[in-house]
Order: structure tokens, then sequence, then C-alpha cells
């Protein structure tokens, strides 16, 4: 009977799938376009070539990154919005720290390891601020956060049309670039960084461990779940909200520490690529359990690096990754939801 | 309206919440249901408003088989029940919730809402609600009102009452009696659930009972108190007034303490509360009962005042504070509250053990886990989740999370919609710490449960606190006059 009901369980995990892939194909079909060609030319750009998988690697560290710190927010019961923000902050932090240290002669790593502590500052400052707006002001996180974002954009915007622009003339396409010697050490002949990547699978340990493992955690979920119990049993919950807030902006900004460090090497206009959206998407896929957002994560970053094939083989956007990504969160709630519905009647009958 | 239930079996998972049975109810009687926690009376009811399916059997109203899917279906046929947890919407104005529930119901007329009938059912039943206050500030007291008057006032037949005197006051009661026993007078059919055998006695003219899912008996009035008691326990149960552990050691001294609220205002409140004593709070639902707790918990501020405890004056600390002293409050709304929804015991436990501690040490929460469950006798496992316990269960469950030793517990009315097996095990449990020196601060509803349990009353009447009394040789009838707000000083 269990044994039964694990494969039913499963059977409904990949009708939601199929379900998606059938949506995304009647996506291109209206868009006039093959659906086996566009998903085949997907799968080939994730994985065909080594340096091709390696580069959604380098898609899933932000991803990942950014999850870490929204499984944190969600669990204590936050929708922080304002990760974009946060990890664009990050990379203001970032850029900031390398630019005021690239000519002071000190050793590159010292320069790098400031530069990663300068963008979680970054991050937790701008977490903190929507935490702060949230407590002290009454503003809703959700509201506080993306009136944040657009503040981040702008400010990126500014600094690299303003004060940090290029020698000659500014341009979207960011600062000027810091010297190789200051960049995250790269696998020779891959843009892939064995650092990042050892950043991000300690960061899913840190929360899986802080999530599971400690009193902290607990109560972070407790506060979550029921605050007014909480403080019955001690725990002051906007101290564990701002907590959560300050863990998640760590978080953040260590992902925009890292696409500055070791993918773009300059401060781009839209940084944050929009790992901090696509990461609330991943959380709310797994229910907030951070071990299966390590392969969540990596299947939604393949899916980001096989689109860029699409616009030069097909001729389609290469948003129809976006697409299939939604489509697969919504139908795999969607199915979830069926699946719960049925089982409480399966329960119901096999109680008579 | 002429219900029959025929052969009705319910389960939950592997608990056979009603075996088999089978009632007919007259129109114009009032049936009182009785039996302890757990019984299988709100799930019985439940089935017939339509809030939960049954798994076999048949129910019959005015003679045709009828299936009711969802409490729509049921307030369509016209039964309507009043729920121990109030079912409306918080964040409305009571007019717009009305509005909300008007127009799901198809018995209304199609013309605008009719709040002359509205009306003159408050006024009917005594009532006194503020269409254009918001339902969230009310009390639970005020929500049930709330709900027996919409029940009326959508023109429901077959009226279901679950425990409906818990949290209000006496004179509420009487006033809620006379108004049923009007209705049942015009031809509705009442079931009144209810585990107080006084009620029971006073307003209904046939009672059965329940016991662990079956219908195990059924009486006409007049009753005999003790012959329900048996069918109800399956044995009779007699309260045992203990000796008092009450010592001449200040615990609290409170001074001139002056709480305001938006709703009510206490004012200059003095007395001095003594280590290992019980004082009982007495009044209506509303009074400031709640607000003077939470303000002796330090969850509620006072606006001036000296809240004296040791060395210390304590007011203006925050609830933390008073917690490290020992001083703990316990809220009556149990899930919403007090425990954590989708958190098992052994998760409780660790939360509220006041070692610091970093890492989660599962061995010893695993074992303080087992202890606690066997200590305060709760059905359930220790991978449990809190909301799966029954009322009492979790009543338990919020009391093992109390420090021990502690010094002072406030507690909101503690053995609400509890039996009395079960309040007489909480009591003794307390009684218990008493002797360990504790002192309790409790409200309650119930006058019994005040002149037992506690050594001195503090009576409320709208923000209003009479002088301690001593509850030992205490005239219940003047309490309750007192209660109504008549024999107080000048």
């Amino acid at each position: 009977m269990r044994k039964n009901r694990g494969f039913i369980n499963f059977l409904f995990r990949i009708s939601g799938i199929l379900a998606a892939l059938l949506f995304t194909a009647l996506v291109l079909v209206i868009a006039k376009a093959n659906p086996w060609e566009a998903f085949g030319n997907i799968l080939m750009g994730a994985v065909s070539t080594p340096i091709k998988i390696a580069d959604s690697f380098v898609a899933w560290v932000p991803l990942i990154l950014a999850t870490c710190g929204l499984v944190i927010t969600f669990t204590t019961g936050l929708w922080n919005i304002g990760i974009e923000g946060q990890i664009s902050l990050g990379a203001i932090m970032t850029t900031w720290a390398l630019r005021l240290l690239q000519d002071s002669g000190l050793p590159p790593v010292v320069i790098i390891l400031a530069g990663i502590l300068a963008g979680m500052a970054g991050g937790i400052i701008w977490a903190l601020l929507a935490g702060v707006l949230k407590f002290y002001g009454g503003v809703s996180e959700i509201f506080a956060g993306l009136g944040l974002n657009f503040i981040a954009t702008a400010l990126t915007l500014w600094l690299i049309f303003g004060p940090w622009k290029r020698a000659g003339v500014a341009s979207m396409s960011g600062t000027e670039p810091f010297d190789m010697s200051i960049w995250l050490p790269t696998i020779p002949g891959y843009r892939l960084s064995v650092w990042s990547l050892a950043l991000a699978v300690a960061s899913v340990l840190i929360v899986y461990f802080l999530l599971q493992h400690t009193v902290i955690g607990l109560r972070l979920k407790a506060v979550g779940k029921n605050y007014k119990a909480a403080i019955q049993m001690g725990i002051s919950p906007s101290k564990y909200m701002l907590l959560a807030f300050v863990l998640c902006g760590l978080f953040a900004g260590l992902t925009g520490a890292v696409q500055v460090l070791g993918v773009y090497h300059r401060l781009i206009p839209s940084i944050s690529s929009g790992y901090g959206f696509l990461g609330l998407l991943v959380a709310m896929l797994v229910d907030y359990q951070i071990v299966w957002a390590v392969p969540v994560a990596l299947l939604f970053a393949a899916l980001n690096i096989g689109g860029i094939q699409l616009p030069i083989m097909m001729k389609i956007d290469s948003t129809l990754s976006g697409v299939m990504q939604s489509a697969l969160v919504l139908f795999f709630m969607l199915m979830d939801g069926v699946r719960k519905k049925m089982l409480k009647k399966e329960e119901d009958l096999s109680d008579e | 309206m002429h219900i029959q239930l025929k052969n009705i079996h319910k389960y939950f998972g592997s608990v056979h919440a009603n075996n088999d049975v089978s009632l007919t109810i007259e129109p114009g009687q009032i049936l009182g249901l009785l039996g302890e926690n757990g019984a299988g009376k709100s799930t019985l009811m439940k089935i017939l408003s339509g809030l939960i399916c049954k798994d076999n059997g048949e129910i019959l109203i005015n003679g045709e088989e009828q299936n009711l899917n969802s409490p729509a279906d049921a307030l369509r046929l016209g039964i309507g029940m009043l729920h121990q947890d109030p079912h409306d919407f918080p964040s409305m104005t009571i007019r717009e919730d009305l509005q909300i529930w008007n127009q799901r119901s198809d018995r209304t007329r199609t013309d605008a809402t009719d709040w002359q009938a509205l009306m003159n059912i408050q006024e009917d039943l005594g009532f006194n609600l503020d269409l254009d206050g918001s339902v969230g500030d009310l009390t639970v007291g005020e929500r049930q009102q709330l709900e027996l008057a919409r029940l009326l006032w959508l023109g429901v037949e077959l009226l279901i009452l679950d425990e409906p005197t818990t949290g209000i006051s006496a004179l509420q009661q009487e006033v809620l009696f006379s108004a049923l026993k009007k209705l049942a007078g015009q031809g509705k059919t009442i079931i009144f659930v209810s585990h107080k055998l006084e009620e029971v006695k006073e307003l209904c003219s046939r009672a059965v009972v329940l016991r662990k899912g079956c219908l195990i008996g059924e009486r006409e009035a007049p009753f005999d108190e003790n012959d329900l008691v048996k069918l109800m326990f399956g044995r009779q149960i007699t309260r045992t007034r203990t000796a008092h552990a009450r010592t001449r050691d200040v615990c609290m001294s409170v001074q001139n303490l002056n709480i305001e609220d938006f709703r009510i205002a206490i004012e200059n409140v003095n007395f001095d509360l003594y280590a290992g004593e019980v004082i009982g709070l007495a009044g209506m639902e509303g009074s400031g009962q709640r607000q003077f707790l939470q303000a002796l918990a330090g969850m509620k501020q006072p606006s001036s005042g000296h809240i004296r405890f040791g060395d210390e004056d304590l007011f203006g600390r925050n609830c933390y504070e008073y917690q490290k002293r020992g001083i703990f409050y316990v809220p009556t709304a149990r899930m919403e509250e007090g425990l954590v929804p989708g958190m098992t015991l052994e998760e409780h436990y660790i939360l509220s053990d006041c070692e610091k501690k970093i890492f989660i040490d599962s061995r010893k929460s695993h074992k303080t886990t087992e202890e606690r469950i066997q200590r305060f006798n709760i059905k359930g496992r220790s991978a449990t989740y809190s909301e799966e316990l029954s009322g009492g269960n979790q009543q338990r469950l919020l009391l093992s999370l109390l420090q021990d030793p502690a010094q002072l517990l406030l507690l909101e009315n503690p053995t609400r919609g509890l039996d009395i097996e079960s309040t007489n095990w909480i009591w003794s449990i307390l009684r218990e710490r008493c002797q360990a020196a504790t002192s309790i601060i409790f409200s309650s509803a119930d006058l019994d449960e005040l002149t037992f349990y506690a050594d001195r009353i503090l009576v409320f009447f709208s923000g209003r606190i009479s002088e301690p009394l001593d509850s030992a040789g205490l005239d219940e009838e003047r309490l309750g006059r007192m209660i109504g707000g008549k024999d107080w000083p000048k």
C-alpha cells in the first residue's frame, strides 16, 4: 500500500512535468515553430559539450545561492521579493571594494575576500532596510522589497553612467572590467570557477544544517508558522524575522559578489540577471526544502543556458526557457494540489 | 423540522468517531447532546450541518432523505450550526460579514438586505452589536452572539449549538436560554451540545448521551444528574477540594495600575498576590480579564502604575523580561496563540526548552518528549503534529510546555471547552505547582470552577475590578450579581 502510494506520487510529479512540456509545445506551435526542434536545441544547448555543461553550472551558482537565502525567509513566513535588489547591492558593494583596492598593491586573495565580504554587507544592508521598513514603518516586506528593487536598479544605472563610467564614453556594457588578477580563478578553458562552485555547495550545506539541526532554525520555523505562539515560547518574532532578512541578504549579497568576481568582472546594468525572481520559483517548486532545490536549480540553470541557442538556431526568443520554467512551477503545483485532494479522498474511502 | 438520523458512521483514520448513531428529533424540541470530550458530539453535529460527510447512514429531513455535502446545502435546508470557533470574517465590519452570508444563502429575499429584521432579532435576544464595528474587535462571546443572530436572520429552522455557553456571562446565558425556549416555542428545533449537566437540566426536554462514538442512552426531563454523569463517564465523578498551599510571602504587588485599551479602561488596580496562591478572575467575557492578564505578563503595556516583583518594578518591561523571571501567560486560543500548527510535539518541547543551545540534541529532546507525554497523559506521539491533537490534549500540551518551576502562571480560561475529567486533571497538575510556591491567576466563565479552585476572586465588570474576595464561604449568588454589575460599592 505504502509502496503503491510512493509510485502514485511519482506519477503525479512526472505528469506535472509532462503537462508543462505539453503547454510549452502548444506555445511553440502557436508561434509557428517545431516543438521537437526547440526542445532538442535547448537540450543540446545545455549538455552537448563540456563547456555547455560547465556553463549550466555557472548559472546554477547564483541561482542556488539566491534560493538558499529565500528558503530561510520563506521558512520564517516572509516574502522577500526584494532579493533582486539585494543581489544588485551585493554586486555594487563588491565593485566598490574592488575599485578601491585594485591599485592598493594588496595580494589579490585579500582583495577578492574583501570584495566578497563587501558584497555580503551590501546584501545585508538592503535586506535590513526591507526588514526595518516592515517592523518600524509597518510596510509589508513585499512592497518594501519591490520599491527597494527599483532603487537598486536606478542606483546601478547611475553608477555605471555617472561616477563609475568607463573612460571615454559610458555604455550599457557596464563599468571598466577589472584586471584578470582579481577575478575568481576559473578552470582553464571554461567560464566555471571551482571557488564559486564551492561557495554554493557550502551555502547549501550551511542552510540545510541551520534549518534541520539548530535551535535557531527551529525558532525561525516557529515564527513562520505561528508568531503569536512563538511569543509565548519566549521567541521574539521581530528579532528572528530581522535575522532571516540578514541571512537572506547575506546569501543575496554573495550572489552579487560571485557574479562580479567570477562571471562579469565588472558591474553591468542587469547584474542580478533575474536569478532572484527565478530563485523564488525554485523555492516554491521545492516547497522550501533546500535539498531538493539543488537538482531543480540545476535544471532551471540548464534551461537558461539551453535557451541561449534558440535565437541563433530557430529565431525564437530565448525567453522560451522562462515560459518553460514558469509552466513547470504552475503545473507542478497544480498536480500537487490534485494529488493531495485525491489522497484525501482515498484515505476517506480506505477508512471505511 | 423533523430530523431523523439512521445508522450514522464516521471514521477519522483508525478512530471510529460515530458508531451506528440513530436519533430522531421532533420539531419544537430542545435536545441536549451530552458526552465527554472526544465522545463524538461535535462530529455528529458537523455531519448534520454539512461540514463533514458521513461515511455511512442516512439523514432524513421532514421524512425525505437528504445529502448534505456542504454547510451551504444544510443552510438551504434550514440547518444552521453555531460552532465553538466562530465562522466569520475578522477583517470585515459586522455589516459586511452579514452581507457576505446573506449573498451566500439561497433563502434570502431578492430585495435589499433586511437590516430591520436583524435588529429585531438582536433586540429579541438582548444582544447589542454595533453593525459598523469590526468583527475582529469582538470578544469570543460577542462573535458567538453575531453567529447566532446571523443564523436566525438567515431563517434557520434547526439550530445546532456547540457548547454555546463557554465564554459568555451568567447574565448572557440567561438571556440566551430564554431566547432558545422562545424559539422552541415557535416550533424551531434546537440541538444543544454540552457537557454541563446543569445547563442541560435547565434547558432541555430530552437528552441523549454519546460515549466513545456510540449513542448509549437517552433520558426525558426531569433528569437525574448522577444518572447522566454515570452515562457520560461510565462512573460517578465528584470534585474534591484539596488543601491550599498559600503562604504570606508576596509574589507580586500591583499598585495603582491603569490599563487602557481602545475598548476598555481598567483603573487603579491594587492587590498583593501571595506565593502559591490561586486568584480567579470572574466576570462577563470581555470585561477586561484578558487585558489584565496580558498586562501582568508584559504582553500589553499598562498606561501607568507599578508591578512590583521581588525587588524590581516590572512596569514598562516587555514580555520576554517577564518570562525570564518565570512569569508566563497561557492564552485561551490554543491553536491560534499558544501552539504552532505544522510542528510536532517534540519540536514544541525543543522550542520551550529554556536551556540556551545552538544545536538540537535529538536524543535528549526525544527523552524529554516521551517523559512529558507520559506525565501529562497526552494522547499523541512525539512525531504527532499539534493540530492533530484534540482540544483537551492541546491544553495538556500547552501546560506541559510551561517552564518548571515558574513564579506566576497567568491562565486565560484554562479549562474552556474541556470536560469535567480533563478539568480535574489539569487542576491537579496546577495544584502541584502551587505546592511548589507557584502563584496562579486564571480567568473562567464557570462559577463553580472559580469558587472551587481559587483562594481569592477578583470580579470584573466593564473594566472595574473588585477587592479580592475570599472564595471560602463566598456566596455564589452574590458573585453572580456582581458579575452582572450589581452589589458594587458606590
